[in-house]
């Protein structure tokens, strides 16, 4: 065990863990954000998503030993405020999550997305969210809701 | 208080305090996310508490797993209680008694709680009116419910329900409450937000994988390759090494609903229950490492060899022969009519086992106290999982409560508890509470599974084109079998007539058969989204298809022709021609097919337009036409049916399991494919509107599609899928 200092969610953490253990294991069971989960433990399905530096990793794939104090993780509990970042609020005006498990993955890539590409055609949504399985088949509600928050946040900027 | 015999079934009245976990709500930000609220109050049925302050706490009976129920039920108590969704908390039942059936499957939801739920809701609206009333000293006509209150319509004085419940509470219970019309529904009948959403859009929803416990140990589980085995021998030095490891132990996977012994009745032997080795530790990531450490030595007890190409062949042998025939499917003399016919057609279709493959993989919590045992899981029946935990542990019913959680997906596989009572009999064994998780590797590879099925079809026309007779025969598993034990040598299991049986399939066939020959699958096979409808369909709607090519006939008019007699049905035919287009010309190598099912009483059909390419070919477009009765939310009837078509498509082209020397060849999504987006046509879906008694909504979209798909390629093509999944970049 050793003690590795992280940041998530803008507050410091000092957490005692094995070197190897995957982030999404620190971030559940040692910190306690519950949103991020595990759907396979190896990077396929994308639903243990957070974000490093503001891209998108798998967390169940990402060694605690790799991530370096200063780095900035956010996992879905760290996104905004009372849910009010666009992509979420466009989830909900769309009512996107049916048994929403993957769902904090889901958001915090499409996030990522809009935050490098502000405009993004439905090929780049394809390419953004490829890593990111949902197997209740949410899929064209989140190409829906990606389109409108762009709308938002272009909408926003302008006024 | 007395109160009298009638009413003790009815009326409860709570004054103690009770603590319940709050599912998805909390606020706690270090994710300790046990909440424990008071529901202090008046129960005046089960299902409904409020307290004098006014609080409304509606109970959903069934468990969500993304299909809605989660607002859909606790909405027909509000609905005739006069109370917007927005203003009650909704939990959920504890499997305990007085809640009935709380079991989500089948599609059965709404329909089995129809009636009960706005009953109950009315009669507690009835009885808060009355003690309105009463205080007023009006007649009750002269009240009005609205938002929570009781209107006096002469005073335009109102009284909160939260004032009125503990004299309502003392009121005779009305036996006959007087339902809303359709017409009066305020909630019911309208898109509608889902209360569930806005905790899953920021992480707060509380599925199983998240649930912690003061002096929680973690599991994992080391199960038997072959799913059916004993543990020979095992060596736990590397994995006591690891760090935070405490026990290394053995322990058991329990198959069904018992008995849970090698003897239980049919298709039992060595099959009641397998071994395996638990890890048991502080975290979960040296639980995982260590069971990556353990040597286990194995006796197959003869499942070392089975393998799904075996099965398949007997299957498809078996097909040569008539199977127990179907009495709900008979019509005429189905050989005579075969022999009078001027052009007969055969066509055999394979469907593959299948994981349900949710999102969230299975996971328990459970803490055995002595002859006390408390669980947090996600699961679809917590009234069954009772009686299995009581069975197995032996423990009283009512000492065994259940703390349902939202369930990441479940398609039927959290109907059965086998992790449940793996995470009992650990936490028993180790005295705390343990949670065990699968890994996805344990999903894919351990079932059960939906089982592959051959389908043998046979028809007949005559000249012009009509259809004579009509034969479907059905090879495979039985989950009945499988689940309960039944002996399906003699007796065709009744799931895998549905869909195809005469009120779901009302083709007016002049002579029809449906048989079934049982084959022993060798693994543990449970319903799949949809149970058989999905298999089934696929074999019926595509041979419809190879019927219409034989006497070049339209697929549409041939189906509109079989299904005259049967209004709903060409209804939800023309309409779907409607909005597809389906008679438009389309361009060289651009064709649409069709199909249609009706199945846990709703009726849905799609079209899929598909474009021939340099290989294989690209689905365009899917539309959809749902007729499910009275439309409780559509847009939630939307989604569902959108889910269906991902969930089927999946199916259709991407993946199965299959099984050689005893062992599940895939492991994990990179062989178990999914679709994802990118890979996922558009489409259009229309939602009937109905005065009818609503119908199921999270199965009925799925057994037509593949079918449509498949049709679809025939005519783009000319090439006739008989096997799924199939490649759609190569056919």
């Amino acid at each position: 065990m050793s003690i590795y200092q992280l940041t998530v969610n803008k507050k410091k953490h000092r957490v005692d863990v094995d070197s190897d253990t995957p982030l999404l294991w620190v971030i559940r069971d040692v910190i306690g954000y519950t949103g991020t989960k595990f759907g396979c433990g190896m990077g396929f399905c994308g639903a243990c998503t957070v974000l490093l530096n503001g891209s998108p990793i798998r967390s169940c794939s990402t060694p605690v030993s790799t991530l370096k104090p200063t780095d900035k993780i956010t996992t879905i509990e760290g996104l905004s405020e009372k849910a009010t970042h666009p992509v979420q609020e466009a989830w909900v005006e769309a009512q996107v999550p049916q048994c929403g498990y993957c769902q904090s993955g889901q958001i915090l890539a499409a996030s990522a997305l809009l935050a490098s590409n502000p405009n993004p055609s439905d090929e780049d949504i394809d390419t953004a969210m490829a890593g990111n399985i949902c197997r209740c088949g949410t899929y064209t509600r989140m190409r829906q809701a990606i389109h409108s928050a762009a709308k938002k946040i272009q909408s926003t900027k302008k006024s | 208080m007395k109160t009298s015999t009638s009413r003790r079934d009815f009326l409860r009245i709570s004054t103690t305090s009770a603590f319940v976990l709050a599912l998805g709500f909390s606020s706690d930000s270090k994710g300790k996310l046990l909440k424990k609220v008071s529901t202090t109050g008046v129960q005046i049925n089960p299902y409904i508490n409020i307290n004098e302050a006014g609080k409304v706490t509606l109970f959903n009976p069934r468990p969500d797993m993304g299909q809605g129920t989660y607002q859909i039920l606790p909405m027909l108590l509000a609905e005739e209680l006069d109370i917007p969704l927005e203003q009650v908390e909704i939990q959920m039942t504890d499997g305990s008694d007085r809640f009935g059936s709380q079991l989500s499957g089948g599609s059965s939801s709404v329909r089995t709680r129809w009636i009960p739920l706005r009953t109950a809701g009315a009669t507690v609206r009835e009885m808060l009116v009355q003690a309105a009333a009463n205080r007023w000293k009006i007649s009750m006509n002269d009240c009005s419910t609205k938002d929570g209150f009781v209107i006096n319509k002469l005073s335009q004085a109102k009284l909160s329900y939260g004032e009125l419940v503990e004299e309502a509470s003392h009121l005779p219970v009305p036996t006959k409450p007087k339902l809303k019309s359709f017409a009066e529904f305020t909630q019911l009948g309208k898109p509608s937000m889902r209360p569930d959403v806005p905790a899953k859009v920021d992480g707060t929803a509380i599925f199983g994988m998240d649930v912690q416990l003061p002096g929680m140990l973690y599991a994992s589980i080391v199960h038997s390759p072959t799913i059916y085995g004993k543990v020979q021998s095992y060596d736990a030095t590397k994995a006591m090494a690891v760090k935070g490891v405490r026990f290394v132990l053995k322990t058991e996977r329990v198959f069904f609903h018992g008995p849970y012994s090698d003897s239980g009745g049919f298709d039992q032997k060595l099959r009641g229950k397998a071994e395996a080795i638990a890890v048991v530790s502080e975290s979960y990531w040296s639980a995982l490492k260590a069971k990556k450490l353990i040597q286990v030595s194995w006796n197959a007890l003869g499942f070392g060899e089975t393998a799904t190409e075996q099965y398949f062949n007997q299957a498809k042998a078996a097909a040569l022969h008539e199977g127990n025939e179907y009495k709900d499917a008979k019509v005429g003399d189905f050989a005579k009519a075969l022999q009078l016919s001027d052009y007969k057609v055969q066509g055999t279709y394979q469907t593959p086992f299948m994981s349900h493959a949710p999102m969230e993989p299975c996971n328990a919590t459970v803490f055995v106290q002595g002859d006390q045992v408390e669980v947090w899981a996600p699961i679809q029946g917590p009234d069954g999982l009772v009686n299995d935990l009581a069975t197995y542990l032996g423990v009283k019913r009512e000492n065994i409560k259940i703390n349902v959680t939202f369930m990441g997906g479940a398609f039927g596989r959290k109907a059965v508890f086998d992790f449940v009572m793996q995470a009992a009999n650990l936490s028993k064994q180790v005295n705390a509470p343990v949670k065990v998780i699968w890994t996805r590797e344990d999903d894919i590879q351990q079932g059960p599974y939906r089982p592959g099925m051959i389908s043998a079809m046979q028809g007949g026309l005559d000249k012009d084109g009509n259809v004579l007779a009509f034969e479907h025969r059905l090879n495979g598993a039985s989950i009945m079998a499988s689940i309960f034990k039944a002996d399906m040598r003699n007796n065709p299991d009744p799931w895998a007539g549905e869909g195809i049986n005469l009120e779901d399939s009302p083709y007016a066939f002049p002579a029809r058969r449906n048989s079934f020959n049982w084959i022993d699958p060798q693994m543990p096979v449970l319903w799949w989204r949809s149970v058989y409808a999905s298999t089934n369909v696929f074999a019926q709607e595509s041979f419809m298809d190879e019927l219409a090519a034989e006497v070049e006939k339209d697929p549409l008019d041939l189906r509109l022709h079989l299904l005259r007699d049967s209004p709903k049905f060409v209804a939800v035919l023309n309409k779907l021609a409607e909005i597809s287009d389906y008679r438009a010309k389309r361009k060289q190598g651009v064709s649409i097919g069709i199909a249609i099912a009706r199945s846990f009483a709703s009726i849905v059909a799609h079209a899929i337009v598909v474009e021939k390419q340099k290989a294989g070919v690209k689905i365009k477009h899917v539309y959809s036409v749902i007729d499910c009765g009275f439309p409780l939310n559509p847009d939630n009837i939307k989604a569902q049916v959108e889910s269906n078509i991902v969930y089927g498509l999946s199916a259709a082209v991407c993946n199965q399991i299959t099984r050689t020397h005893g062992k599940t060849d895939q492991s994990n999504f990179h062989e178990y494919t999914v679709l994802r987006q990118g890979e996922i046509p558009a489409s259009t879906i229309f939602v009937m509107p109905s005065q009818e008694e609503p119908g199921g909504v999270g199965e009925p979209g799925l057994p037509p599609i593949a079918p449509a798909l498949c049709n679809a390629v025939f005519l783009a093509t000319g090439k006739r899928v008989r096997t799924l999944p199939f490649d759609l970049s190569s056919i």
